[in-house]
């Protein structure tokens, strides 16, 4: 007798709720290739997980936010943000596409430097620039974006000693209506800060007053708060001339638009809740443009967006290890991957899809990583087909943060690849062996030797 | 193992439980698994006719069936 063909054997409770008016969809669709090149194929080469970051959506992400702002405005300008995704190769598509640099680190400036960015297109963010770092930025003609007065005061030093007219602005926080308020980072506005620091610079005579930055905090939601940022720093723009009769060259808006992520705890799915950066465009633009300047004068609109620009051109590709039944009834579902490589699992819940056809039937689960730590959870609660162990799947929208927060633990971190425009995969970052950890380590001398 | 009194199965796949009015629906598998155990047939012998029956595999039968087996306890469908 023939057999009859295998569905694993399931049960499934009938609610009677109430219904749900939103109705969200859930996607279960495989996604079972990367811009062309199958999934399968990427983790046989390069093993599980992976990262794996695409050049076309780059690409098509950094033109498309140029396209939006200078229809808008006529002078913006991008600086990539290094912090973000600090991996060269990532960095030097931004730069091809005419990013500049924005560096927050002594690190990232020499990191930009190798990546061939002119000096003078860097800029300088952060509260932790040496005396070091200084000189070399002042030297190379770089925007310094200065956080705190030690290091207003350490600059004006360092200018006078060495006969240099370094380019600076200040970083500004404002109250811009939204919560948290950013308020540690820079000088403040509202109570007077930031007039004293910009009197102190254009009392001195060698520091440049080239413009005004501002970053009012991150993933934010509300377009308005940049439209009142760009009032505030076009206001204080307007004070300096009329004191000074400077012209301010440029306004630096900073970073902080959202991707299309899910923040934990919002039920709807980053495409239905976040505004999308036309709006914020808009937001800036009119302000800027509606505020009067003369046309001669119109700042030049620096943005340092960083995670709306590559979230969606990275993915994470994991295996299954195993499935577990947990005490209260729900499956576990075991990856190879964890919190300490997908760092963002901590504020989103990302989208995760099978990389292959399976049944139709799908059950909650929870999605672990397989380090040996409870807070290893990927996904605490997820409605997926069920995977088996080898089942590979799909994380979306990782290509932020992910791959310059990650953590060395337990095991090493992977490859990353970036898939080009032509569909040919290169690895851009080699996965980690156990000389790339111990290499730095070194053991006493009574130490070494047999141990009993 | 065996079901708990009062349990209702159909071979359609519906299982109800009048103890605490919820309802169940299972697949075909479910369904032929719920009818052995009802019939008070051991774990091993369900495995043997599910791979006699089924394309199925002896090792992925059995993850199956304890996967399977470990939600009808949760349900409070079934008792030892």
């Amino acid at each position: 007798m023939e057999k009859l063909s295998y569905e694993r054997p399931a049960i499934r409770k009938m609610n009677a709720g109430l219904m749900n008016k939103f109705g969200a969809r859930i996607e279960n669709e495989p996604v079972t290739q990367i811009d062309g090149v199958p999934v399968s194929s990427l983790i046989r080469d390069f093993g599980s997980p992976l990262f794996v970051i695409s050049e076309k959506q780059i690409r098509s992400n950094i033109q498309n936010a140029i396209r939006i702002f200078r229809t808008r405005y006529p002078l913006v300008q991008f600086a990539w943000s290094y912090k973000t995704n600090y991996l060269d190769a990532v960095c030097r598509i931004f730069h091809q596409e005419g990013s500049w640099a924005e560096v927050v680190s002594g690190f990232e400036y020499d990191k930009a430097l190798a990546n061939n960015v002119p000096g003078n297109r860097i800029i300088f963010n952060g509260p932790d620039k040496s005396g070091e770092d200084l000189l070399k930025a002042a030297k190379n003609n770089s925007l310094i974006h200065i956080d705190h007065l030690d290091e207003l005061l350490m600059l004006i030093d360092i200018a006078g000693v060495h006969g240099l007219k370094p380019r600076v602005a200040i970083r500004v926080n404002m109250d811009t209506g939204i919560f948290p308020k950013w308020d540690r980072f820079g000088f403040n506005l509202e109570n007077g800060q930031a007039w004293s620091a910009i009197t102190r610079i254009m009392n001195d005579k060698n520091l440049q007053l080239s413009g005004l930055h501002c970053h009012i905090g991150t993933f934010v939601l509300s377009p308005s708060a940049y439209s009142a940022a760009a009032l505030k720093l076009s206001e204080l723009a307007r004070d300096i001339k009329n004191k000074y009769g400077k012209a301010i060259e440029y306004l630096d808006l900073g970073g902080g638009f959202p991707s299309n992520n899910r923040l934990k705890g919002v039920y709807m799915p980053g495409s239905d809740t976040v505004p999308s950066l036309d709006q914020y465009a808009d937001a800036i633009t009119s302000a800027l443009l509606g505020f009067g300047y003369r046309q001669d004068e119109l700042p030049l609109l620096i943005l340092e967006t960083g995670r709306a620009l590559i979230d969606d051109a990275g993915y994470l590709l994991g295996t299954v290890l195993t499935n577990k039944r947990l005490s209260d009834g729900r499956r576990a579902t075991i990856l190879d991957f964890g919190v300490n490589i997908l760092f963002t699992s901590l504020w989103y819940d990302h989208k995760i899809s099978p990389a292959q056809d399976s049944v139709q039937m799908t059950e909650d689960m929870v999605l672990y990583g397989p380090l040996c730590m409870n807070i290893d959870v990927i996904r605490e609660g997820i409605n997926m087909p069920v995977l088996e162990k080898g089942n590979h799947v799909v994380v979306h929208k990782v290509g932020a943060y992910n791959m310059t927060q990650w953590m060395q633990f337990i095991t090493f971190r992977p490859n990353v690849v970036l898939v080009d425009s032509n569909m040919r995969t290169h690895i851009i970052r080699k996965s980690e062996t156990i000389e790339t950890v111990t290499m730095n380590e070194s053991v006493p001398e009574q130490l070494k030797g047999k141990s009993s | 193992m065996k079901l708990k009194k009062n349990i209702a199965t159909s071979e359609a796949g519906f299982v109800f439980n009048p103890g605490t009015g919820d309802s169940f629906s299972v697949n075909q598998t479910g369904a032929e698994i719920l009818a052995l155990i009802k019939q008070e047939v051991s774990p091993e012998e369900i495995i043997r006719i599910l791979t006699e029956k089924f394309e199925v595999e002896a090792d992925n039968a059995e993850k199956d069936l304890d996967d399977f087996i470990s939600q009808l306890y949760t349900f409070n469908l079934i008792e030892r």
